[in-house]
């Protein structure tokens, strides 16, 4: 059979093809395109939910593949972090606890640690293995009489940051009140005089300088999911 | 399996049923929103030195993204991904179901020989391969297993990277969860690569896009390697 290339048709496509790219940015500033992604992931919040394995272990690394030079990621600078003082830091403590009576740094670090060297996985498609110590998160919430039948756990940050997330992921044996990183106390960049670290989430769940923990049925807001991440993010 | 109609004697024809069709768009959708969308993601975290250009991309003007979300779009690109990856996952899932057990496969994508796709391969290099409508090549038989086997690849990969902690094993079989990454990119050029020869060859017997849009098409046999049978 002969081939004769239909210019005309190849022309008439592309430059349909290109008119919607060109379009296609616009598309996605829309209000009710961004509406309908909301909803789908929102919906992908419930699969997430689903598929969570509440006793799976996120998996685990041999001390000597931890990075030593932690990656810095923040929307400011280091020098630009938060400077917490041990002594006038409190944490408080806020919503479906029991005894609210703010902690101390001297009295976070007496609490039971334990060690972890995990991946942690950015949003943005880097990763990168670390080793944290620190109290599990669920030895804490215990600790306080914190009503573990509520559906969520929040966190509110000294720079502004603020996060939540479900309460079997913050029951997760992984998820920890991270005071040390490489085994040095979490220094200043990095969120002193601790971090939420939890290895079965994106990076952006892990909220660093965290000054309040509450318990609540309601579910929190993020500071990236209100910049339209996902809320859930499990890995 | 069902026995292909027989179009009017003198006359080639391609059918494709409603719901082969329907998986047929539907994945084409899904396929251009999680490759336009992968591409600002790929850019937020590069894995290659070279980024892709931003408006060639989905997810929204970047200063328009910039101004709604204090991000470059890439909660967009990722909110437009992991919505085409359901529409993906059935259309896909509907496909091989019908392929299956309709017969299409077998009937269109068998039998493929090392021989017959040898034979096929020298011949459209030397431009004497001939097309029938309604019939495959052993080239085009192969091409079309091979992107089938490509979409298993990227959902499978795209699960893995989605979800390195549950799916630990899959992860390990990519080499790890920057394997994953690796095989999810090398899988989209691929069937990028794909797009682009499928759509090439569509406009040259364009007949094929009305079959795959109307359901039927129809041409009268004028060559002789169309009137084999």
């Amino acid at each position: 059979m002969p081939i004769a290339l239909p210019r005309r048709a190849l022309s008439r496509t592309a430059s349909i093809a290109s008119l919607s790219l060109l379009t296609g940015c616009d598309f996605s500033d829309h209000g009710r395109v961004q509406a309908a992604l909301a909803r789908v992931s929102a919906w992908n919040d419930r699969v997430q939910a689903a598929l969570f394995n509440p006793h799976k272990l996120a998996p685990t690394f041999a001390a000597d593949r931890a990075v030593k030079d932690f990656r810095y990621n923040a929307w400011y600078g280091p020098d630009q972090a938060p400077a917490l003082d041990a002594a006038d830091y409190r944490l408080r403590l806020a919503g479906l606890i029991e005894n609210k009576q703010p902690w101390t740094v001297a009295q976070l670090h007496a609490l039971p640690q334990q060690s972890q060297v995990t991946r942690h996985v950015c949003v943005e498609g880097w990763s990168m293995i670390g080793e944290w110590s620190g109290t599990p998160l669920r030895v804490f919430l215990e600790r306080i009489g914190a009503d573990l039948t509520a559906r969520y756990v929040g966190f509110e940050c000294a720079d502004g940051y603020y996060e939540g997330m479900d309460m079997a992921s913050a029951l997760h044996p992984q998820t920890i009140m991270a005071f040390r990183l490489s085994g040095e106390i979490l220094p200043r960049k990095y969120g002193y005089p601790f971090k939420i670290r939890i290895p079965t989430k994106l990076g952006f769940k892990n909220p660093k300088f965290v000054t309040t923990i509450y318990v609540t049925n309601q579910q929190p807001r993020g500071f990236w999911t209100d910049r339209g991440y996902n809320w859930f993010s499990g890995i | 399996m069902k026995p292909r109609p027989a179009p009017p004697p003198g006359f080639e024809e391609q059918r494709h049923p409603a719901l082969l069709r329907l998986a047929h768009w539907a994945m084409a959708l899904a396929v251009l929103t999680l490759i336009f969308s992968g591409w600002r993601i790929y850019d937020s975290s590069p894995i290659f030195p070279f980024r892709i250009p931003e408006a060639i991309t989905l997810g929204g003007g970047i200063q328009a993204q910039l101004a709604w979300h204090n991000d470059p779009g890439v909660a967009t690109a990722i909110a437009w991904h992991f919505a085409a990856m359901w529409l993906l996952a059935g259309a896909y899932l509907t496909f091989l179901l019908y392929g299956v057990f309709s017969g299409h496969f077998r009937r269109d994508f068998l039998p493929l020989t090392p021989r017959s796709f040898l034979a096929d391969f020298v011949a459209a290099l030397r431009f004497r391969l001939g097309h029938k409508l309604g019939e495959y090549n052993a080239v085009q038989k192969l091409f079309y297993w091979g992107v089938i086997g490509l979409v298993a690849l990227m959902l499978t990969s795209g699960i893995a990277i989605w979800k390195p902690v549950q799916t630990a094993p899959l992860v390990s079989l990519f080499g790890g969860f920057q394997g994953a990454r690796l095989v999810h990119f090398l899988g989209m050029s691929g069937l990028f690569a794909f797009l682009l020869v499928h759509v090439a060859l569509v406009l040259l017997v364009p007949r094929t896009l009305q079959s795959m849009i109307l359901g039927r098409a129809r041409m009268r046999i004028h060559s002789a390697s169309g009137a084999k049978e």
